[in-house]
């Protein structure tokens, strides 16, 4: 038997603690309900929370470089209403397209702002979510924009060989950004500049230019999360997409990225949203007083985190 | 010392951490009135021993006395409760508050948590009996870090502290300071206090301890008077087996004479000023000064890490004046910094990934794919060439000792080997082993053709490396001089000199004599 020391015992929490936390629901939902443990459900759970974790696996990169974007939530909207006012207005094929470029680009001048300003990407999101979200109000006028256009919901809520094209998504972005993370410079400078600036800018690495990588690409997933989700319900609002960057930013903590940076991985971040989407749908196939759920949530960030903490201390 | 009582008693001690043995069956006396120096390779468990001393770590076996009483598992506070301070070598200190803040911290004169405000006028005989020239209102963060260590050694007075343990108190001041330092610590044996002194310097253990106790391998090889000890009986204690310091390795003498780096007249917003050196091929130039002199903020000014707001500099023979680190990366133009875990390692990366940061391009594919064998290849030739320990590129930086990950740092640097590479202090708070590889490795790469900058608060160091050397003060360059016939301390004098008068005459070059 190894004897490990604690420190090798916290990191092991802080890297498997998701996983654990996962097989432990599951577990306990197919033992209470016969209705979870379906290929349908456990489909419409990953189906369902697709956008979520597309956005939550960028904002891996965010947090391992040693930021936070409190924006793709507005980013997100901004998207979501410009999609759906293309395909109405225009064409319903560039409605898909559009979403992720813009996207793209308010992640782009998240970017620049962080690192032109020089302030910390907290307080620099904060203000441009503001002007993104007042953006999607005026893009949208601040009605509803119905998309009652057949092909439009294609992406949403179509399967290929019995699997959801956003479960295709979500699988193809997610490995796209762990092979970026773990197998390009691109990933090893992020890692490089979360885990100490200075050191990476004395090693000739134009940091600036991670960190802005790094939010283009939130953006970017902000922009396909929206296409799926506009598609899927065949309407743009701008007020879609409140509460997703915090929700996304939990998943990542509650897969044990760390958030001082430096540390971490695409995949505990889906294994996050997941563990988020177990907690919803145990109390919803068990009718339970759903009072709790926040609370419930609420205590189970609260020990990731606690998890997290004790893996930092040396 | 017969029939004096021990305010320190050691019996047996022994600390293990995570089951591995540091320290072995200690045992020790230490008595009021004395200093007591504890010597010994890095690693060989001489802070771990101070540590137990402070409190800071408790003895995981034996029996530690403090005044006759048995303290058991006890904290720095309760350490500090009865007479025993601990001081540190990252200092703790809380930069926005004042010195005399500092001093008093957690013992304010308060009325029910109202601060009485009398830190300053409490300063007074403090500042006197010591002798320290500190201005009680001054911000930590305002005061040089020389001066940082003398509130530490305050702050232990204010508490009443009749033993104190200094871990490495000098590894950040100059020669000058440590010596003022060395009076304030006669000044508190005369006073009757115990200080027990932690440090690699061994000339400064030898100069002002009564006792001098030599570790090895976490065990205690001897105590003894320190009159009966040199600097050589001391090495050879620490390395067992006889082995002394070895030399310096032999200076190459220069092939060609090919210019490899030279500026004229460069300044900065840091402070540098007209500065003006010269490095050839295969040359190491040291660059010496005082701490605070400029020496790093003219490496910084040269590699582009501040911006230049005058002067020009040809790297070899192309010139390059709108300098930037990516750019001087690019050029095999490097720089070891002097921090290595603030500045160098990022102790999140495994130490393959530490080494190839600067090189990244040249271990990728067209679109940025690394192959990772040949970046794991590369490394572990670069950590056989350190001789790194442990040797697996895949391990964690951030367990290896300082020594190991000063090699790593270097290696980073030297994996393609530069054109031109400066070292600021490349040899910091690393072991004899370390600091020879090192030395060894320092040689081998100038004798490749490398053109060394070795920056050192070291001057016996650079002496015994460099071919030429500059004197650095006030952030410029004043004169050069050759190593082979220069003594400390006439260097000493020279520099002393120059920050005497620096502020009559600006800096000249005199590369050209």
């Amino acid at each position: 038997m190894l004897s490990w020391n604690r420190h090798q015992v916290a990191r092991f929490l802080q890297t498997y603690a998701v996983l654990i936390m996962i097989v432990m629901l599951v577990f306990a939902l197919s033992m209470l309900s016969d209705s979870f443990l379906t290929l349908r459900n456990l489909q419409n759970i990953l189906n369902q929370n697709a956008p979520l974790a597309i956005m939550a696996s960028a904002m891996t990169l965010v947090i391992i470089g040693g930021g936070f974007d409190l924006s793709v939530g507005a980013i997100f909207a901004v998207a979501g209403v410009t999609c759906a006012w293309v395909a109405l207005h225009v064409d319903p094929y560039l409605g898909w397209m559009i979403a992720p470029v813009i996207g793209l680009s308010l992640g782009f001048i998240n970017g620049v702002v962080i690192t032109a300003l020089n302030v910390h990407s907290f307080l620099a999101t904060i203000a441009t979510s503001l002007v993104f979200k007042g953006a999607a109000i005026v893009i949208s006028d601040g009605r509803l924009i119905p998309v009652r256009i057949d092909v439009f919901t294609w992406v949403g809520r179509d399967k290929i060989g019995g699997i959801y094209i956003a479960v295709y998504l979500l699988l193809g972005f997610a490995l796209a950004l762990t092979f970026l993370l773990n197998r390009t410079t691109l990933g090893r400078k992020i890692f490089s500049v979360g885990g100490n600036e200075e050191a990476a800018i004395l090693s000739g690495i134009r940091t600036n230019r991670i960190k802005i990588t790094t939010f283009v690409i939130a953006g970017l997933a902000a922009g396909i999360a929206a296409t799926i989700s506009t598609s899927r319900i065949s309407m743009g609002q701008a007020n879609a997409g409140i509460g997703m960057e915090l929700q996304a930013i939990a998943a990542v903590i509650l897969g044990g990225t760390s958030i001082y940076g430096g540390v971490g991985a695409v995949w505990r971040s889906v294994a996050g949203v997941m563990l988020l989407a177990l907690i919803n749908n145990g109390f919803n196939i068990l009718n339970a007083d759903p009072f709790y759920r926040d609370l419930t949530t609420g205590l189970v960030i609260l020990g990731a985190v606690g998890i997290s903490a004790a893996g930092k201390r040396r | 010392m017969t029939g004096i009582e021990p305010s320190i008693r050691l019996r047996g001690v022994g600390k293990s951490f995570a089951g591995i043995s540091v320290l072995r069956k200690i045992d020790l006396d230490i008595y009021p009135g004395e200093i007591l120096g504890l010597v010994g390779e890095n690693g060989a468990g001489k802070s771990t021993l101070g540590k137990i001393v402070g409190g800071y770590y408790a003895a995981s076996e034996g029996t530690v006395e403090a005044f006759g009483s048995d303290v058991g598992v006890w904290s720095p506070k309760e350490a500090l409760e009865r007479g025993v301070a601990i001081m540190h070598q990252e200092l703790q200190l809380v930069p926005e508050l004042t010195v005399a803040e500092n001093v008093f911290l957690g013992i304010e004169e308060h009325l029910h948590g109202v601060l009485a405000r009398t830190e300053q006028s409490r300063l007074v005989p403090i500042v006197e009996s010591t002798g320290f020239e500190i201005d009680p209102a001054a911000k930590i963060t305002d005061l040089p870090i020389a001066d940082r260590q003398k509130i530490e050694i305050m702050r232990a007075l204010a508490r009443d502290a009749k033993v104190i343990v200094m871990d490495e108190p000098t590894s950040s001041l100059t020669s000058d300071e440590a010596d003022r330092l060395h009076v304030t610590m006669r000044n508190l044996r005369a006073a009757g206090g115990t200080i027990v002194y932690v440090s690699h310097f061994l000339e400064n253990i030898l100069q002002v301890c009564d006792r001098i106790t030599v570790l090895r391998d976490g065990d205690l090889v001897r105590t003894a008077p320190a009159s009966g000890e040199t600097k050589e009986s001391l090495v050879s204690a620490m390395l067992g087996g006889g082995k002394t310091e070895l030399p310096f390795p032999e200076r190459k003498e220069l092939r060609m004479s090919r210019t490899l780096l030279d500026a004229k007249g460069l300044s900065s917003s840091n402070g540098t000023r007209n500065a003006s050196l010269r490095i050839d091929a295969g040359e190491i130039v040291g660059l010496i000064g005082l701490v605070g002199s400029g020496r790093s903020e003219i490496a910084r000014t040269l590699i582009g890490a501040d911006d230049s707001t005058g002067g020009e500099m040809l790297l070899d023979g192309v010139q390059y004046d709108n300098r930037s680190l990516s750019e001087s990366t690019k050029r095999g133009f490097v720089m070891v910094p002097e921090d290595r875990r603030k500045q160098g390692l990022i102790m999140t990366l495994r130490l393959s990934s530490n080494m190839t940061l600067p090189h990244l391009s040249t271990f990728a594919s067209r679109f940025g794919w690394i192959e990772g064998r040949g970046e794991r290849d590369k490394a572990q030739e670069v950590i056989g060439h350190f001789d790194i320990r442990p040797s697996d590129p895949n391990g964690n930086v951030m367990n290896l000792s300082g020594g190991n990950q000063q090699k790593v740092l270097l290696g980073k640097w030297f994996l393609k080997d530069p054109k031109v590479a400066i070292l600021d202090e490349p040899s910091r708070g690393v072991d004899v082993g370390a600091r020879q590889r090192i030395h060894e490795a320092i040689a081998e790469l100038a004798g490749k053709g490398t053109g060394v900058l070795l920056i050192s608060s070291e001057i016996e160091e650079i002496l015994g490396l460099a071919h030429r050397a500059y004197l650095v003060s006030t952030g410029t360059v004043y004169d050069e001089v050759d190593p082979r016939e220069t003594s400390v301390d006439e260097v000493l004098r020279a520099l002393f000199h120059l920050q005497d008068d620096s502020s009559s005459s600006a800096g000249e070059s005199v590369h050209n004599a």
